[in-house]
């Protein structure tokens, strides 16, 4: 039967190709315009670190008088200030912690004719690498003893194993930066959170960590910030020492908590260490402090630009119209073929196979409208890709999902649009038509 | 001709025309919103940062953290300024269109609980002026005794300052800011003592708090010395791809250990709005595909409408009406359909536009929009509906007679 109906689709279909024709690239065009955006939306709105997105908070501590802060504010800095960050630390209230900051050091290539560059420089603590699941090529994070020692230690990213020591195992090797010998300690698989949760103030899309060194080194060697600094008061002295006292928040802080439990403790520790610097008289308001997990961190930041969610609102609306205009021309097919089915109902159709026949006739437009979508989207992406910039399309692709999606969506749209068509089919009177077309 | 005949055909297929209706409602509330997002976003990045930009580029410059950087920078600033084709060359914290930068607040009164205005924060010495190629509308410009040099990490408070015209404006509407006392953020005064006709924030992005200020911006009387100068360089017209080169080499000749990238204003304007380029480029074409779709739409329901009234057509041929009656009978029901589909969506325009201003920062969408959008659908529909309503018109009388 199902081939049969398969057949008479593709005669009907063959019969009035310019209807068949609109309806496919109707369909097509909606689907692809669709999963073009979606696909985008989705890249930028993944979990970054699905395994652990619920273990790892971000800490907020409220440093600035309720005073300073502007209407419909929540008080908090998106960041810590130094000093806050190393009573974290020393704290080691969590499982593990880091304070992280953003700087650049400059890699001065042996071979002369490679050009100099600056490369980002993530300063961490040694348990970064195991609370983000850091995958290692070679070697390992350094020690905590390596922190408490300002060691001059790094661990490279592959793209930098791969320039300065062409992929091989360079642990234990120097590595000039800076104009300082650096020990290598470990290098990384490549690795590239998207977006760059744990620090969205440099291009939450963009270019990852090339170099990881011990925070501690970096803040003795006064390497400076790569990010952005919020100060509610002015500084006690205009250096580095007096940077470091102020109350300007520049420092990213991450804790790993495995369990609820866990979490609710350091709620409670922060409140508890928010309310000691009222007590010392540094806080003249309440305590007031908030934690949250990754994906509650990437909302609370807003990373999507609203550009994205504009562009698929709109390509929702796309879809939607393509969809009408194929349930029209669906209409416009099947009641131009009322004849033909007074023919088969009165030699004996029942309204089932009715309903079969032009439900399968609307599961073939749906899977021709749903590959050629796929094509569509393709080449969208591309073009999307080539019109925006990188840090905000990235590495939008089509997975096996998104492939999937676009042709089940395809079938499902049209299936759907093609009810009401279907059903006016299969209510056709035979003796109307038979005495129509006499 | 009458509307009785169009209406009571229409009746009898209600559905189709109720799809119409459906998809240009959605349609027109669609492209006038994008036509609106378009609009701003074209003239957004169309506005000019008041900088002589085809002669205009930057030197991002990373040095080694040395003793004397004082000397240093004045050395390489001198070298350059020096270089033939360079008009002048200034060492600044931030530039137009680079995409973050300095900001902070402007008040009337040192205890001011809400400050009077926010803008954006430039350092310069007294050859800024020059080298960015801004006009001085009123007062002067900085003397070479005024300058002075700020460290890392330093906080500039300075005595003068000279303002936009727009920062002018907002702080002292009459138009009387020359001469002013202003705070910038904290107790030490300031005087307004030159204002520029237009010198744009570093950030660009359309939305966001820093778009709504864009256009006020000081400058105030300082040379940043630090391990990361940015070299401004303004170049005698038509020099400047060259100029760009011989810089990189005067700077490298001085340290051969400097880091630099170079930048045209114009390069930094192309990358700054490649966002806003993109986004304009997809909402025209998914707007232009709406409407093509919708077309079609048009033309494939009103084939099968004619399809389905050939006999009825034939025997109003045969009862006198002229092909033009019936051609303008299709005509006519369209522009009912489109018409009604334009009120419905115009009403839709509207509430998804104060929706999405709401959430999305979005522009609110002016009326001629909204009309203008209905007319082209008006239009859109004419056009779509004339083939198969000549296909109509030829239908002979004798159809009548003969039968389907």
């Amino acid at each position: 039967m199902f081939s049969y109906y398969f057949d008479l689709a593709l005669r009907s279909l063959k019969r009035n190709p310019v209807l068949t024709g609109l309806m496919i690239a109707a369909i097509a065009f909606g689907i692809s315009a669709c999963m073009t955006t979606l696909t985008v939306f989705r890249a930028m709105s993944a979990d970054p670190i699905p395994t652990k997105s619920h273990q790892l908070f971000a800490p907020q501590i409220q440093n600035s008088a309720p005073t300073e802060t502007n209407p419909g504010d929540d008080g908090f800095a998106s960041q810590l200030t130094y000093q806050d960050a190393m009573a974290l630390m020393q704290a080691h209230a969590a499982m593990r912690q880091s304070a992280l900051y953003l700087t650049d050091l400059a890699l001065r290539p042996t071979d002369s004719a490679q050009k100099s560059t600056y490369e980002f420089t993530r300063a961490a603590f040694s348990e970064f690498f195991g609370m983000f699941d850091v995958p290692f090529q070679y070697g390992s994070a350094w020690s905590a003893q390596e922190d408490a020692d300002h060691a001059a230690v790094v661990v490279l990213s592959s793209d930098i194993n791969n320039r300065v020591f062409r992929g091989q195992d360079s642990v234990g090797k120097s590595i000039n930066l800076n104009k300082e010998t650096y020990r290598v300690v470990g290098v990384l698989k490549p690795w590239k959170p998207i977006p760059h949760f744990y620090d969205l103030h440099v291009l939450p899309f963009g270019e990852s960590d090339a170099l990881f060194i011990p925070f501690s080194h970096a803040i003795e060697k006064h390497l400076i910030m790569d990010g952005s600094m919020a100060c509610p008061t002015t500084p006690p002295k205009p250096d580095w020492e007096g940077k470091l006292q102020s109350e300007c928040t520049w420092v990213q802080f991450w804790v790993e908590l495995p369990t609820k439990a866990d979490a609710d403790h350091y709620r409670a520790f922060l409140n508890n260490y928010a309310s000691e610097q009222r007590g010392t008289g540094r806080f003249t308001w309440p305590a007031h402090t908030q934690l949250r997990d990754v994906p509650q961190w990437l909302a609370y930041n807003a990373i999507i630009p609203n550009e994205v969610n504009i562009l698929i609102m709109v390509s929702l609306g796309f879809l939607l119209v393509c969809l009408m205009n194929a349930m029209g021309l669906m209409l416009a097919k099947i009641m131009g073929r009322a004849g033909d089915i007074g023919v088969r109902r009165a030699l004996g159709a029942s309204r089932r196979a009715i309903l079969s026949q032009f439900l399968i006739e609307t599961a073939v437009v749906g899977v021709a409208g749903g590959l050629l979508g796929l094509l569509l989207t393709a080449v969208g992406l591309l073009t999307a890709r080539s019109l925006l910039p990188t840090d905000f399309v990235l590495l939008t692709h089509l997975d096996a999902i998104d492939t999937a999606a676009t042709v089940v969506f395809a079938i499902a749209g049209t299936m759907l649009a093609g009810l009401y068509p279907t059903w006016r089919a299969m209510r056709v009177q035979p003796a109307w038509q038979l005495k129509a077309a006499q | 001709m009458r509307i009785h005949p169009i209406l009571a055909a229409m009746t009898r297929n209600k559905f189709g025309a109720i799809l119409i209706v459906a998809q240009m409602a959605v349609t027109l509330a669609f492209i006038t919103n994008s036509f609106a997002l378009i609009e701003q976003r074209v003239a957004w990045s169309a506005r000019p940062t008041g900088l002589d930009e085809a002669n205009v580029f930057v030197i991002r410059v990373s040095t080694e953290p040395h003793e004397d950087l004082e000397a240093r920078r004045t050395g390489e600033l001198a070298a350059l300024r020096n270089l033939s084709g360079v008009l002048d060359a200034y060492i600044t914290n931030d530039y137009p269109l680079q995409g973050r930068g300095w900001s902070g607040s402007v008040s009337l009164s040192p205890d001011q609980k809400t400050p009077s205005a926010q803008t954006a924060h430039y350092l310069g010495d007294e050859h800024a002026l020059n080298t960015l190629g801004v006009t001085l509308i009123a007062g002067r410009n900085f003397t070479p005794e005024e300058v002075t040099t700020v460290r890392d990490d330093a906080l500039p408070t300075a005595r003068i300052l000279i303002v936009s015209k727009a920062l002018a404006n907002t702080l002292f509407p009459k138009g009387d800011a020359l001469g002013k006392t202003v705070y910038k953020g904290g107790a030490v005064p300031a005087q307004i003592v030159g204002i520029v006709d237009r010198l744009q924030g570093p950030n660009f992005a359309a939305t966001g708090r820093f778009s709504t200020f864009a256009e006020n911006s000081i400058i105030t009387p300082h040379r940043p010395i630090n391990q990361y100068p940015d070299f401004m360089v303004r170049v005698q017209p038509g020099h400047l791809a060259e100029v760009m080169r011989r810089a990189e080499q005067t700077l490298l000749k001085l340290d051969g250990e400097m880091i630099l990238s170079s930048v045209s204003m114009e390069q930094a304007r192309a990358k700054a709005y490649l966002g806003n380029r993109g986004l304009v480029t997809m909402l025209l074409s998914i707007s232009t595909a709406l409407l093509l779709v919708t077309g079609f739409g048009v033309v494939g329901l009103t084939s099968y409408w004619v399809t389905l009234r050939r006999q009825q057509i034939g025997i109003r041929r045969a009862l006198g009406a002229t092909r033009l009656n019936i051609l303008q009978h299709f005509q006519r029901e369209n522009l009912m359909i489109a018409a009604t589909g334009a009120l419905v969506g115009a009403i839709l325009a509207v509430a998804m536009n104060l929706w999405m201003v709401q959430r999305f920062e979005m522009v609110r969408m002016a009326d001629s929009q909204v009309l203008g959008g209905a007319l082209l659908l008006l239009i859109l529909g004419q056009i779509a509906v004339f083939l198969p309503a000549r296909r109509a018109a030829s239908i002979p009388p004798a159809l009548a007679t003969r039968g389907g």
